[in-house]
């Protein structure tokens, strides 16, 4: 069983709020999962190391460094949809 | 005639012979929506005056031309994953309530250049991830064959308005089985396409390795159609590959069909496995060739891309954050804001994974957790390419089970995951794979998941096709 104060470390590493019920819903759910988990130790080796291996991907896909015109409702749009605005920025807190 | 029952091809033959609209057909499914969505649940945003606007536009096109596009003026639903502009995009979730998306997504704009219809956004589990859409945030979903019984998951809302004549077709996601399994459990069509074949901009990421976008159709035919639409290299889609669909024919007879052992193994429902044992049965009477194959790192799939999905999906939510778009919880200090929206805006079993996947990424548990995936993974695509070295197809089960109760294992996520078993590799694996409705146990029905090799969707398409024609 994964400890309560293992769970809030992974809660703080993920940015989650967890109530004190959650925690210990996680503590029991997570522990069920990890020990299904554990089948993959009897898996075999492999050799090399594992490449992520997608289909017909060759090589990195690039694009032109240009610029494109999209037109201006897409960037009111985007700014449009944060919570906290001024003008045409986002509006942050203060992190000091 | 019932305007309802319409294939694409003969809504396309009708609306060139004049015989009815696509304002009419457009109004006949609004009409259907509004008469059984109230049991069913299958729609989250009814976009009636986008889908009113979009038929008649259709209805001008069809009027003056001779010849067009395939789609034109034909409605359908897209799961609520996918972006269309100026609508909201909820993705299932709280956290995404009242965001409106800003762009169309690819495969909407694709489908809108042929002057297709949206009638609306449909149910899903909250950012794809479960395998009954009971993980909405908003509602759940009703198997239109069984009310008591859920329509799968997560493109659960897509199967059912399909299935319960809400719509000609729809757009759904499959990252682990999510369009095959809702497919199976609503006796449609679904096709979960190749990795790289359909762009997936404009969709909101779930696990980058493993989503992609597919059709879930009333036929084989209609699936062939709306794939064939929305494939092909997008620029705006750096995985998206070069890729144009063709359209093959290719004979039952001589064809050789893997049955991969490992998916009749123990805790496979017998009545399931009776009626994709006759499927197969009737493929070899046809003239094609069974040959019973191994897939020896099945067992470790689900384990595998459980951890893969769960580490993905942890990396692709942190963007929701309380400051770029969605909810956003009022606090002090900038972490706090973080900290509190996410709390307040993720379901349950959204938390359950981005926690799973924090903590296998996490230092220390890295190596015997997502390494250890990554090189299973490995393992599982070479157990296919070995397969499609003796095979052209494989037959096998899309889900040990058919629907199972509402409510029958939202208490246990472990128990949900297995309903995954079947359908997980072949997202590992990168591969494409169809769920064609095949028989029922009692009212419920039961799908034959047909996989292929690497953009092998025509040869997918073609069997089904004939298995279609036998099975009917």
């Amino acid at each position: 069983m994964i400890s309560k104060e293992e769970v809030q470390h992974i809660a703080k590493l993920a940015r989650l709020e967890l109530t004190e019920q959650e925690t210990e819903k996680m503590q029991k759910d997570m522990s069920a999962i990890l020990d299904y988990f554990d089948v993959l130790k009897k898996a075999p080796k492999i050799k090399s190391s594992p490449v992520v291996r997608t289909t017909g991907l060759k090589e990195n896909a690039t694009r032109k460094d240009l610029v494109v015109e999209r037109p201006a409702s897409l960037a009111n749009n985007l700014v449009g949809a944060a919570p906290d605005r001024k003008d045409d920025y986002i509006k942050v807190k203060s992190i000091l | 005639m019932n305007l309802l029952d319409l294939t694409i091809i003969e809504l396309h033959e009708g609306f060139k012979k004049k015989q009815f609209t696509s304002t009419e057909v457009t109004k006949a499914y609004l009409e259907q929506i509004k008469k059984t969505d109230g049991q069913i649940g299958a729609y989250l945003t009814v976009t009636e005056e986008l889908a009113l606007a979009q038929a008649e536009a259709a209805d001008k096109i069809i009027a003056t031309k001779k010849e067009f596009p395939m789609l034109c003026g034909i409605p359908f639903s897209v799961k609520d994953l996918i972006m269309v502009e100026g609508q909201i995009c909820t993705a299932g979730s709280k956290i995404l309530e009242k965001y409106v998306a800003p762009y169309d997504a690819t495969v909407i704009k694709k489908l809108n250049a042929q002057g297709a219809v949206v009638l609306g956004k449909v149910n899903l589990d909250e950012f794809a991830m479960g395998s009954s859409t009971e993980n909405s945030a908003y509602k759940v979903t009703k198997n239109p064959h069984d009310i008591t019984r859920v329509a799968g998951g997560t493109s659960g809302g897509s199967a059912a308005s399909v299935a319960a004549k809400q719509a000609v077709f729809s757009l759904g996601t499959d990252t682990g089985g999510s369009i095959r399994q809702p497919a199976s459990f609503c006796g449609v069509v679904g096709l979960r396409t190749t990795y790289g074949s359909v762009s997936r901009y404009g969709v909101v990421a779930d696990a980058s390795s493993l989503d992609q976008v597919g059709p879930i159709a009333k036929t084989v035919e209609d699936a062939k159609i709306i794939f064939e639409a929305i494939s092909g290299k997008d620029a705006m889609d750096a995985t998206s590959v070069d890729y144009k669909f063709k359209d093959i024919n290719v004979e039952l007879k001589g064809l050789k069909i893997g049955v991969p052992k490992e998916y009749f193994a123990k805790g496979i429902d017998p009545k399931v496995e009776k009626i994709i044992r006759e499927a197969i049965k009737k493929a070899q009477d046809a003239g094609a060739k069974i040959f019973q194959i191994s897939l020896p790192s099945s067992k470790y799939a689900l384990a595998a891309y459980y951890i893969i999905q769960t580490s993905e999906a942890s990396a692709n939510l942190a963007r929701y954050d309380g400051i770029k778009y969605g909810l956003s919880s009022p606090a002090e200090k900038l972490l706090d804001v973080y900290i509190k929206s996410r709390g307040a805006g993720f379901g349950a079993e959204v938390k359950r994974r981005i926690m799973t996947g924090t903590y296998s990424l996490s230092s220390g548990y890295y190596d015997a957790y997502y390494k250890k995936a990554q090189e299973v993974r490995q393992l599982i695509t070479q157990d296919f390419e070995n397969a499609f070295k003796k095979v052209d197809v494989i037959f096998a089960p899309v889900s040990p089970f058919p629907a199972f109760k509402i409510g029958e294992n939202t208490d246990n996520p472990l128990a949900m995951y297995l309903a995954d078993i079947y359908t997980v590799s072949v997202n590992l694996a990168y591969l494409p794979g169809l769920s064609l409705p095949t028989g029922k146990v009692g009212k419920l029905p039961v799908g034959l998941q047909i996989i292929g090799n690497h953009f092998e969707e025509n040869k997918i398409l073609s069997v089904a096709s004939q298995m279609e024609s036998m099975l009917r």
